[in-house]
């Protein structure tokens, strides 16, 4: 049994893998599109020049790594069959329409218009090449729509019944199957973690060049705007993650004691672990430090209120306890120091100070990738929350994987990891190097890329389009 | 229901061998570029084919997503079926298609790393183009199915037959690549892609004779299928239309004619796809699994097929104005 045992945890160190590195694009692409819509709004509405460099500038960062989200994720796609075969079959005919759906409504549109988005300003004149940037926007909203709504019924599942094969299907509407308990909950967390991610890095790029030179308009831009977003947008995450974490009490209890790191049940109020060890064989938080009652205050807006804890639960239901209680952390924590950041500005900016306060710059451009981490700590903690399930409480995933040899899934483990490190690995090199870039007031292209020359630029575009337009 | 009284596992079956051709024939000539890169002289020539697929590429690899997802969802235990038995092979696809995905923007980025992320795009397409290939020899030659679930090794997959595939679709990429670049492109490249084309268009049709003349030899069926009274009739008309499309082929090549030879080898594709059709149905992993036995219940079924007949068409709608606004020759210096 070891053998097949093996095989298993490979396939789930490769999935956890492989859509790790997936959605890092994802979070940023969805993001960087919606920003892109707003510069080409703007740019459209004032005519100001900032605006449509801006646009190139970000347009060209966005082309690079779209095509890393796409690549990527066409991998995911089959990993389902290839690496849970078994699960593919019982939950296919519930979860396989939704992710069809995704195609049809979201990575054709994304795809079917990101051409015209990065190529074909001169050739379709303004407004339509603005119409296109909207699809690509609107495409990536829609992808994040329904593959939350797949994830959301393997955490939540409802709707579905069971045939003779042992497969889930559709018990009849499909609403409720969309319409999981946790679905809105992870959608809006989840969208608004992608808008969060791109202000970070829109933050710390337009930090960065305000530390070389206050007076670039591009980089002065940039960070306003980003700011603005932390300002906002930071704490309507946090009071959503409430919000997710309450529901997750509801309908997942184990996760969230897992995350507290609470086993003992607390018949008159959980206290917060703030820090600690957990052990599951121990069945108890070593070196802990704690906060008595803020743990029931925080899940239950009440002091005192009982709280179970994972003895509650019969052993082999319980997960990992030491990743999703750090994974946690980690998340929160960087929720808490971009909540500080965005108060930070708002005092920079109410004194007039938002391009002078160097100490603002530098914090900002070390939390430039504080995003990514949150949102890969966050769904660390919602996936390995789940285990051992992939349906939650239906389908173990231990009886999830694909009949396969454990040297054939090691070895493609191992072709991954070698490919996505060096192929992304180059990627976020190029990236990196765009942006160390300053926003300049003709963002030209290198020499070499000659496609580009006569496309992306908008004040020429305009020149170039009438005979073509229409 | 809407759908009543009509075989919603066919519809689909209809729809999925649409979305896998519609990859071939589009996806088929961006990885033939692909294959054909090193033959192109660094420079305009390279420079030239790349943009002559970069606005659509992405568009017509979101076909495989459809056939992969379309199958997942209709057809469920095809999907979970035919992927463990071509484990290798699918991971060589997908990894190739990473590097050929991402050299389309790196190339661009730094000067002197293009002559690798060249090497990466060839290799990439190549590496996608052999693993299709190989993997439809293995489906014909039939997979070990017990209790719904593959029961093979990890290399069943390999014999002579689908290493004759696996070349076969190489080359036939490679010709829909050249014909593209026919169609798209002038001067140098122009001539360079009608000489590869010209030799790709023997190098196919032997190809095309070979698999035709094996296929009968892996099982009987597939013999009674092509040779028994009456449907010999039919299947008769198969190889009488690829013989006018070699024909016109060659004509429209000697003719120096532009998009008249793309138009055929999608037709010497289209031909050979429902070969293979007229071959495996009704079986969705053949000899052992039908089409039926695959499906997925008419909920999830006419679920799907709602949206689809709506956005397939919206669909096939924006993609055609895509490639309308990149129509023309694809420049050095940006598309005229
Ligand atoms: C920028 C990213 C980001 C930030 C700052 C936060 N989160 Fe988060 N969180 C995510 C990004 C994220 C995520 C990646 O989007 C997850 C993974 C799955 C999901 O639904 O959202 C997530 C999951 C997630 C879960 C797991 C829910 C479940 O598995 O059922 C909880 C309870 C929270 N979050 C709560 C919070 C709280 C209380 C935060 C406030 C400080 C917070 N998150 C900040
Ligand atoms: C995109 C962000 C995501 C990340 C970073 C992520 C992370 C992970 C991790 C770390 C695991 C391993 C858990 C373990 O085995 O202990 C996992 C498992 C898994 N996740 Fe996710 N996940 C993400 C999204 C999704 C989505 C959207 C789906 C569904 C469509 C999904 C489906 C699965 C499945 C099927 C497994 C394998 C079975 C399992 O081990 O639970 N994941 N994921
Ligand atoms: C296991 C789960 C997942 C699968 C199977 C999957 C599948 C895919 C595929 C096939 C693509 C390429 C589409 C194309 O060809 O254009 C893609 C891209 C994308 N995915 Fe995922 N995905 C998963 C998880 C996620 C999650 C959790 C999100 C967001 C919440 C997401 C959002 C996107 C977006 C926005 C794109 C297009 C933008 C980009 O390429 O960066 N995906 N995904």
């Amino acid at each position: 049994m070891l053998g097949q045992l093996d095989a298993v945890t490979l396939a789930r160190a490769q999935f956890a893998f492989t859509v790790s590195f997936h959605f890092i694009f994802p979070a940023f692409s969805i993001g960087i599109a919606s920003y892109l819509m707003v510069l080409e709004a703007l740019w459209l509405k004032t005519g100001q020049g900032v605006y449509a460099n801006l646009y190139r500038y970000w347009l060209k960062i966005f082309a690079v790594a779209f095509g890393m989200g796409v690549v990527s994720g066409l991998v995911m796609s089959y990993q389902f069959g290839t690496n849970w075969s078994v699960f593919s079959t019982k939950a296919g005919p519930v979860i396989g329409p939704l992710m069809a759906y995704e195609v049809l409504t979201a990575f054709f549109l994304e795809a079917g218009f990101l051409g015209v988005m990065l190529f074909g300003m001169s050739k379709v004149g303004k407004e339509l090449h603005f119409f296109a940037t909207c699809m690509v926007a609107l495409g990536t909203l829609i992808s994040a729509t329904w593959i939350i709504a797949v994830n959301s019924w393997m955490q939540t599942p409802a709707g579905f019944a069971l045939n003779a094969k042992g497969q889930f299907v559709p018990a009849g509407s499909w609403w409720p199957i969309i319409f999981t308990a946790s679905f809105p909950f992870r959608l809006v967390h989840t969208v608004i973690a992608a808008y969060l991610t791109t202000a970070f890095v829109v933050g710390g790029v337009g930090a960065w060049h305000l530390l070389k030179d206050r007076a670039n308009p591009g980089a002065r831009k940039m960070f306003s705007m980003a700011m603005w977003m932390a300002a906002i947008v930071a704490p309507i995450q946090i009071f959503v993650g409430d919000a997710h974490g309450l529901n997750t009490l509801e309908h997942q209890p184990a996760k969230v004691l897992a995350m507290e790191g609470d086993y003992q049940p607390s018949p008159d109020g959980a206290p917060l672990i703030l820090f600690g060890l957990p052990s599951n064989e121990e069945a108890r938080v070593r070196y802990e430090v704690s906060i008595p009652h803020l743990g029931s205050l925080i899940l239950k807006h009440d002091p005192f209120a009982p709280l179970p804890g994972l003895t509650d639960f019969p052993r082999d239901q319980w997960p990992p306890a030491h990743i999703v209680f750090w994974s946690f952390r980690v998340m929160v924590g960087l929720g808490f120091a971009m909540l500080g950041i965005g108060l930070w500005s708002l005092l920079a900016r109410y004194r007039g100070k938002l391009y002078e306060w160097s100490w603002l710059h530098r914090a900002s451009v070390a939390m430039g990738p504080a995003g990514f981490v949150a949102v890969l700590a966050g769904w660390v903690t919602t996936e390995v929350g789940r285990q051992p399930f992939t349906v939650y409480g239906l389908l173990r995933t231990a009886e999830s994987h694909s009949p396969l040899a454990a040297p054939a899934v090691a070895a493609s483990l191992l072709a991954f990891v070698l490919v996505y490190f060096s192929a992304f690995g180059a990627g976020t090199y190029y990236l990196l190097r765009l942006m160390s870039k300053p926003p300049e007031r003709g963002e030209s292209e290198p020499p070499g890329v000659p496609q580009r020359a006569a496309g992306i630029t908008p004040a020429s575009g305009v020149a170039a389009s009438p005979a073509v337009k229409g | 229901m809407l759908m009543a009284g009509m075989d919603l596992t066919i519809v689909w079956a209809a729809i999925i061998g649409f979305a896998i051709m519609a990859y071939v024939v589009m996806d088929g000539f961006d990885l033939g570029i692909g294959i054909l890169f090193p033959t192109f002289a660094v420079g305009d020539e390279r420079d030239q084919a790349m943009n002559s697929i970069a606005p659509v590429w992405d568009g017509n690899e979101t076909w495989l997503v459809m056939g992969g997802g379309g199958l997942f969802a209709a057809f469920p235990l095809a999907y979970s079926i035919v992927l463990p038995a071509t484990y290798p092979l699918m991971i060589a696809m997908l990894l190739g298609l990473v590097f050929r995905g991402v050299a389309f923007e790196f190339r661009w980025r730094e000067p002197s790393h293009r002559q690798l992320w060249d090497i990466a795009f060839s290799l990439g397409s190549f590496v996608a183009a052999l693993a299709q290939g190989i993997t439809l020899g293995a489906i014909l030659q039939g997979i070990h199915v017990e209790n719904d679930a593959y029961a093979g090794g990890w290399l069943d997959w390999l014999s002579p037959f689908s290493l004759l595939t696996g070349v076969s679709v190489v080359v036939g990429y490679a010709l829909l690549g050249a014909t593209w670049l026919i169609w798209k492109t002038e001067g140098s490249s122009q001539r360079h892609a009608r000489k590869m084309a010209l030799r790709l268009g023997v190098a196919t049709l032997l190809a095309l004779a070979a698999v035709s003349a094996a296929t009968p030899f892996l099982s009987y069926d597939y013999w009674r299928r092509w040779f028994a009274m009456p449907g010999v009739v039919l299947t008769a008309q198969v190889p009488l239309l690829v013989i006018i499309c070699s024909a016109t082929f060659f004509w429209a090549l000697r003719r120096e004619f532009e998009r008249v030879p793309f138009l055929m080898a999608l037709a010497l594709f289209l031909l050979g796809f429902v070969g293979l059709g007229i071959s495996i149905y009704p079986y969705m992993v053949p000899r052992a699994v039908t089409i039926w036995e695959a499906a997925a219940p008419p909920e999830s079924q006419s679920f799907m097929l709602a949206g689809a007949l709506v956005i397939i068409p919206l669909i096939l709608a924006y993609t055609g104005w895509a490639y309308w606004v990149f129509r023309g020759k694809a420049g050095i210096h940006g598309y005229h």
